[in-house]
């Protein structure tokens, strides 16, 4: 990297009569790497390009930087001794957060303002000073552990630095503006797109380039080139990416399922907003549609209460994290929550963040292909980012899964999910409306724009290789995001905001593109956009995915108010153009015109694919056979990385920030009760809130993608049902949102590149298919969704494709969060029963995954979902929770009826002693043990409601025995005794570390 | 409650704050009338402590924590100048002087601490103990058992509270043997983490941090500023409680007045009223 010696810097270390925590931390993650590095001092530097005496420095130091009892200060020298060293610094251009605010710290010690408003020139790093003297291949393997080099500048060496580096910043001036010409051949112009990054395929050049032969004349009018300019074709890649259009679930797509061809016009608007909008249509037909905005803005929108609007929106960030996974988390955590800020006129209060991760296994033990990072160093570090920015944005983080599967070891799945609260009114209207005129300014609020994140919308729309660059991967500020939503909800508070977005994907390219739709244009001025530092590219400006920044439409007379009010609360609001209605997206450099597009060919001019797909129905293999063991397999399954408790992950989220959490993801007098769905207060005001669940099982995939969908579906249903929620009913202002992520491998068939691919895209027809009848069986809408289409990862010659996944995460209203159950056994004597029927099921369950990996999971029938069934011991469900006759609920999923039972007793402290005669009358004793048969929750009863339990449920509850006082799960079939286990048995495999 | 006139409590948002909602809540409930102010309207004098009883920074993480938590704002206490000039720490000391109270809460208690506030032994306002990393070497949120002790919170007495957690900074440190032996001798240490047996807590994870004397809770000297790492305002209503649902299945006291964090701010809330009814006569 560019660097020099800093003019001072400063260092601040823990003094020797204290612990060094991080220190200990350190030296504990480089025994794990196999060095022994002795004691380790870590020491936060801070290079300081300032003219200015040591003196001066030696004097504000202490005074700003440092803790005055725990820490102390050196300035310019290094009065330690190590036998090593390494340093991490943020490389140029990479937010650094840490030392803008040491800057901001030394212009309150100097009382000198310019310090506080100009450029960067206090740069953070980090020098890990090692007692011992070690090889460079050691140092080189510390180094690389302690940071990223595509985000840090890493160094390393023996005894200490000769100098401390500040990052030197190369002015390039703008280069002359270029045309391009798309009249080549396929070869050629493909050529250009790859070189380009932009991931447009031949048909949607050729539409460009037909496209700009048709307007030439009029181009030259306007005195452009006929030709594109580049930064038009990149607002073109940018627009037309598979990230923001979305080009393949909207493919015309040509399906061979059994045999029987049909064709599916568009995913999307067949099953996903065809089950909305019948869901819509039949309860508007009787006046209760609480649908507000569905699909068409950045979160979907459904009515809370009289005068709240509750926002979902989940994201993924698959690529990013497995390049950089704290980054990427953190940026997809803040860029889903921005989303929730941009919706509708804007200003929504987050209330939840939610989080489900996949990773490849915690012991994967293949070798690790070139810029593949191993499965638990992006687990630890996705997980950093998920805490750094939902804790720190004040975000409880209240609901989440974790699973493994090799398959996730080339590409994690990162789902980034968010609730947020939109007052209904503002004193300029409805709050839902983005009501932006032509005459409208254009205001950008918060972070400035660097090079960071150039081609993230594009990068993400292809495979992941070994050849990224860094200016792809963005490190998230949380603190410089807090303080922008806090202003613009002060500001749409006060009814100075007509409508706003955020800059994620495609920076401004995206976000004022979009925006200008409402009026009808844009006319924006790239020379207004505050930047880091100097020497971007004028397109680098409209590209940026800089983070932090939210683009506004504000009422020409309303921008001083906001100007003033952003500078009150120390953050830069800046007017970068106006919104028209021209038809046309015009972007301007000083007196250049970079860009002048039809608005209407840009939104709607990208060409439909076709895609072809097949799907052939097998019938399932028999099953296998084992011995049950019933107690050690028990163990051994409570002790596996996919059911084992969360808690290394759980505690280190906030839960509770916000004061509302009544259901959190640990419960019950120990805190190690897990739960299935989340449940939050909505305000301090009432006592209604949300219940929040994530339905998620790839393992399914492999025997049926359709199962599987509707596996997920129904698992987030139950897990809903269970905490007490109530499926809409016509009558009772049902307020139910729902929000579909498909992550799936690269399923756009190539005979060379990509032979399965018909077989792939027909596992997603599959799975849209069983969306569209669960959502409209059990009447709960999708509100809102993404696709991520492309998650593979190619290095020297290998793939690793993730497998088919869908997520659901619904959420829905509960009219009194008190009255809600938890999972845990509470007290002796409560009688337990299983709802819901068991079938001979074991297809694809964790009890033959352990038994015998993937291949055995492959046996055995598949677990269906029958939505009749489902539906008549759901409603039973709400009919038991509104009698108040539930003492507990847990839903049955990962490991079965025994691991359910497990998790009640170790969540509740307490034993029971049960006895399944009941169930294995009617199916196999492993089945009724182990499969996963959708559809069923463990459910204990309080003895005096018993007789009316029963009554209420008739067959579709199976009575299994009570909780007892003595601490231990006694499980009996009749007279045969399956096991016996201590609570305290269970809990120590089931608190086996994830990691 | 004693009766008298209305508690009025500055609550302070933005900046990274991020407690600034239930906290209002909890002084609502506790019978004050809450404000609830941008932090930067503060530190420049456009919101000022006349008029207020009590001045509460409340939890979060004010600008960001980067140098450290709640080095900044600190900063801007002890350092900064409100747009007349006026030093910052300076209407902290006159709001002292009438007999005003601070409550800091987490990293509001982190902000306490680094700007001197406590223990502030001598009056001073230098910083005398230390929130440091947390032992396990990271962030936690967990539900503790707590016990009010030595000085008390106001009138709460001795009593044992169940309150969430949620730092990773918040092992207290004594700069000395001889300021640990004093701030225990005047009672300063207000709220203590406890073991299963009621013992002060020495060791995760009864004590979450490895704080010592297992102090959660730091009373200054003259009694008037307390800063605690535990959360009360998260625990406002029973249904907070993780085992809320086992306690209501077996009939146990939910009382919310005196078993959650509400207790705090009543207390607190009494004691200004107390207070202004001293003066007042």
């Amino acid at each position: 990297m560019a660097t020099r010696a800093a003019a001072h810097f400063v260092a601040v270390l823990v003094r020797p009569d204290q612990r060094d925590v991080t220190g200990e931390r350190v030296r504990v993650q480089a025994r794990h790497l196999g060095i022994e590095t002795g004691a380790v001092r870590v020491a936060r530097v801070y290079a300081i390009d300032l003219p200015g005496t040591a003196e001066q420095l030696a004097r504000a130091a202490p005074l700003v930087l440092a803790d005055a009892v725990l820490e102390t200060v050196a300035v310019d020298v290094l009065p330690v001794h190590s036998g090593a060293f390494v340093t991490t610094a943020r490389l140029p251009g990479v937010t650094d957060d840490e030392g803008r605010t040491a800057q901001l710290a030394l212009a309150l010690a100097w009382d000198e303002p310019r310090l506080r408003d100009g450029q960067q020139c206090v740069f953070a790093q980090r020098l890990y000073l090692l007692q011992r003297q070690l090889a460079d291949g050691d140092l080189r393997k510390l180094a690389s552990a302690l940071g990223n080099p595509l985000v840090d500048h890493l160094a390393w060496g023996a005894g200490l630095p000769t100098a401390i580096a500040a990052p030197a910043f190369v002015d390039h001036p703008p280069t002359p503006q270029q045309t391009v010409d798309l009249h080549g051949d396929d070869d050629a112009v493909l050529a250009l797109s790859k070189a380009g990054c932009w991931h447009l395929d031949a048909a949607e050049l050729r539409a460009i380039r037909d496209h700009f032969d048709e307007v030439a004349a009029d181009r030259l009018a306007r005195a452009m080139p006929a030709l594109p300019t580049e930064c038009e074709v990149e607002v073109f890649a940018q627009t037309w990416s598979e990230h923001c259009k979305h080009k393949e679930f909207n493919a015309t797509i040509s399906l061979v399922h059994n045999d029987q061809p049909r064709t599916v016009r568009s995913l999307f608007k067949t099953f996903i907003r065809g089950a909305t909008e019948r869901i819509r249509d039949k309860y508007a037909a009787i006046g209760q549609d609480w649908m507000v905005t569905v699909f068409s803005d950045n979160a979907g929108l459904v009515e809370l209460d009289a005068d709240h609007y509750f926002a979902l929106k989940v994201e993924t960030h698959n690529s990013p994290s497995a390049l950089d996974p704290v980054g990427g988390a953190m940026t997809g955590v803040l860029g889903n929550n921005r989303d929730a800020f941009g919706t509708g006129k804007g200003g929504a209060r987050l209330l939840f963040n939610t989080d489900v991760l996949c990773f490849g296994s915690p012991d994967y033990a293949k070798p690790l292909l070139r810029g593949q990072l191993h499965p638990m160093r992006v687990a630890r570090g996705v997980v950093d980012g998920v805490e750094q920015a939902g804790n720190k944005s004040g975000v409880p983080t209240v609901n989440g899964a974790l699973l493994f599967d090799d398959r996730f070891a080339g590409k994690p799945l990162v789902y980034c999910g968010t609730g947020a609260i939109l007052p209904k009114q503002y004193p300029n209207g409805e709050s839902w409306h983005k009501d932006i005129r032509p005459g409208d300014r254009i205001v950008v609020i918060g972070g400035r724009v660097g090079r960071d994140g150039i081609h993230g919308a594009t990068f993400s729309s292809g495979a992941l290789d070994d050849k990224v660059s860094g200016s792809v991967v963005q490190i998230g500020s949380p603190f410089v995001q807090k303080m922008a939503s806090d202003l613009l909800a002060e500001a749409c508070a006060l009814g100075l905001v007509s409508g706003c977005t955020d800059n994620g994907a495609g920076g401004l390219s995206s976000s004022v593109g979009e925006l200008a739709q409402g009026p009808g244009g844009a006319l924006l001025h790239l020379e207004r956009v505050p930047l880091k530092y100097a020497g971007l590219q004028p397109w680098e400006i409209l590209l940026s995915e800089s983070q932090e920044r939210m683009t506004l439409a504000v009422r020409p007379g309303d921008v001083a108010a906001l100007v003033a009010l952003a500078q009150r609360r120390g953050v830069e609001a800046t007017d970068i153009g106006a919104f028209d209605d021209s038809g046309r997206l015009v972007v301007r450099f000083g007196e250049t015109t970079l860009a002048d597009l039809d608005l209407a060919f840009l939104h709607d001019g990208v060409p439909t694919r076709y895609l072809q797909a097949e799907w052939t129905d097998h019938p399932a293999l028999p099953n296998p056979e084992l011995t049950l063991d019933a107690g050690p397999m028990l163990l051994r399954l409570l002790a596996s990385p996919n059911i084992c408790c969360r808690e290394a992950v759980v505690r280190l989220y906030d839960h509770e920030v916000k004061g509302k959490t009544v259901i959190k993801p640990l419960m019950g007098p120990t805190g190690l009760a897990p739960q299935d769905a989340a449940v939050v207060r909505a305000s301090f005001d009432g006592w209604h809130g949300l219940a929040v669940a994530s339905g998620i099982c790839p393992k399914f995939g492999d025997l049926d993608p359709y199962a599987m969908a509707a596996g997920a579906f129904d698992e987030a249903v139950r897990s809903l049902i269970s905490v007490g929620a109530r499926l809409p009913v016509a009558g009772e202002a049902p307020s139910w949102s729902g929000c579909d992520n498909f992550c799936v491998p690269n399923s756009a068939f190539d005979a060379v590149a990509n032979p399965d691919g018909k077989l792939k895209l027909g596992k997603l027809v599959r799975m849209c298919e069983a969306l569209y009848d669960c959502a409209v069986y059990f009447d709960v809408p999708m509100t809102s969704g993404k696709d991520s289409m492309k998650n593979d990862f190619v290095s020297e010659g290998h793939k690793i494709s993730v497998p088919p996944t869908v997520l659901f995460t619904l959420v829905a209203r509960v009219a009194d969060v008190r009255r809600t159950v938890t999972s845990e056994w509470k007290a002796v004597g409560d009688v337990v029963y299983q709802v819901g029927a068991t079938y001979d099921e074991l297809g694809g369950c964790d009890w033959l995954r352990l038994c015998g990996g993937p291949d055995l999971a492959l046996h055995g029938a598949v677990p269906q979902v029958r939505l009749g069934d489902a539906r008549r011991v759901y409603e039973k469900m709400m009919a038991a929770h509104a009698a108040g006759l539930l003492a507990s609920s847990h839903d049955l999923s990962d490991g079965g009826l025994l691991v359910a039972l497990a998790e009640c007793a170790i969540g509740g402290g307490r034993g029971a002693w049960i006895d399944v005669c009941q169930l294995s009358d009617s199916q196999p004793i492993a089945a009724v043990l182990f499969a996963e048969s959708h559809s069923r929750l463990l459910v204990s009863v309080a003895p005096h409601h018993v007789a009316a339990f029963e009554m209420l449920f008739g067959r579709d509850a199976v009575r299994l025995g009570q909780v007892s006082a003595d601490p231990s799960l006694r499980l009996d079939n009749g007279a045969e005794s399956l096991c016996a286990l201590t609570v305290a048995e269970l809990t120590a495999a089931w608190r086996t570390p994830l990691w | 409650m004693v009766g008298g006139p209305v508690v009025r409590v500055l609550v302070l948002r933005g900046l990274g704050f991020n407690c600034e909602e239930e906290s209002a809540a909890a002084w609502q409930l506790a019978g004050a009338e809450p404000v609830v102010a941008h932090a930067s309207d503060w530190l420049s004098g456009a919101v000022r402590l006349d008029g207020f009883a009590i001045l509460h920074l409340p939890g979060g993480f004010s600008y960001g924590d980067d140098l450290g938590s709640g080095q900044v704002f600190a900063n801007r206490i002890r350092l900064g100048r409100l747009e007349d000039g006026t030093r910052v720490l300076d209407t902290v000391s006159a709001f002292l002087g009438r007999g005003g109270r601070i409550i800091g809460i987490c990293n509001g208690f982190q902000i306490l601490v680094r700007a001197g506030l406590v223990p502030n032994i001598g009056g001073q306002f230098v910083q005398q103990v230390a929130l440091a990393a947390n032992l396990c070497g990271h962030f936690v949120d967990r539900w503790v058992r707590c016990r009010s002790a030595g000085m008390s919170l106001a009138n709460l007495g001795e009593r044992e509270f169940d309150l969430p957690v949620r730092h990773g900074e918040g092992r207290l440190v004594f700069g000395s043997p001889e300021l640990r032996d004093l701030c225990q001798e005047k009672g300063l240490i207000g709220l203590q983490y406890l073991e299963a047996d009621g013992g002060p807590a020495t060791t995760e994870p009864a004590n979450p941090n490895g704080a010592e004397l297992a102090t959660a809770g730091l009373w200054s000297e003259d009694g008037q500023v307390f800063g605690m790492m535990p959360h009360p305002e998260a625990y406002l209503t029973f249904v907070n409680h993780p085992d809320w649902g086992g306690r209501q299945r077996r009939g146990e006291d939910n009382d919310e007045a005196t078993q959650t964090g509400q207790a705090f701010f009543r207390a607190w809330v009494e004691a200004a009223t107390r207070h202004a009814a001293e003066v007042g006569r």
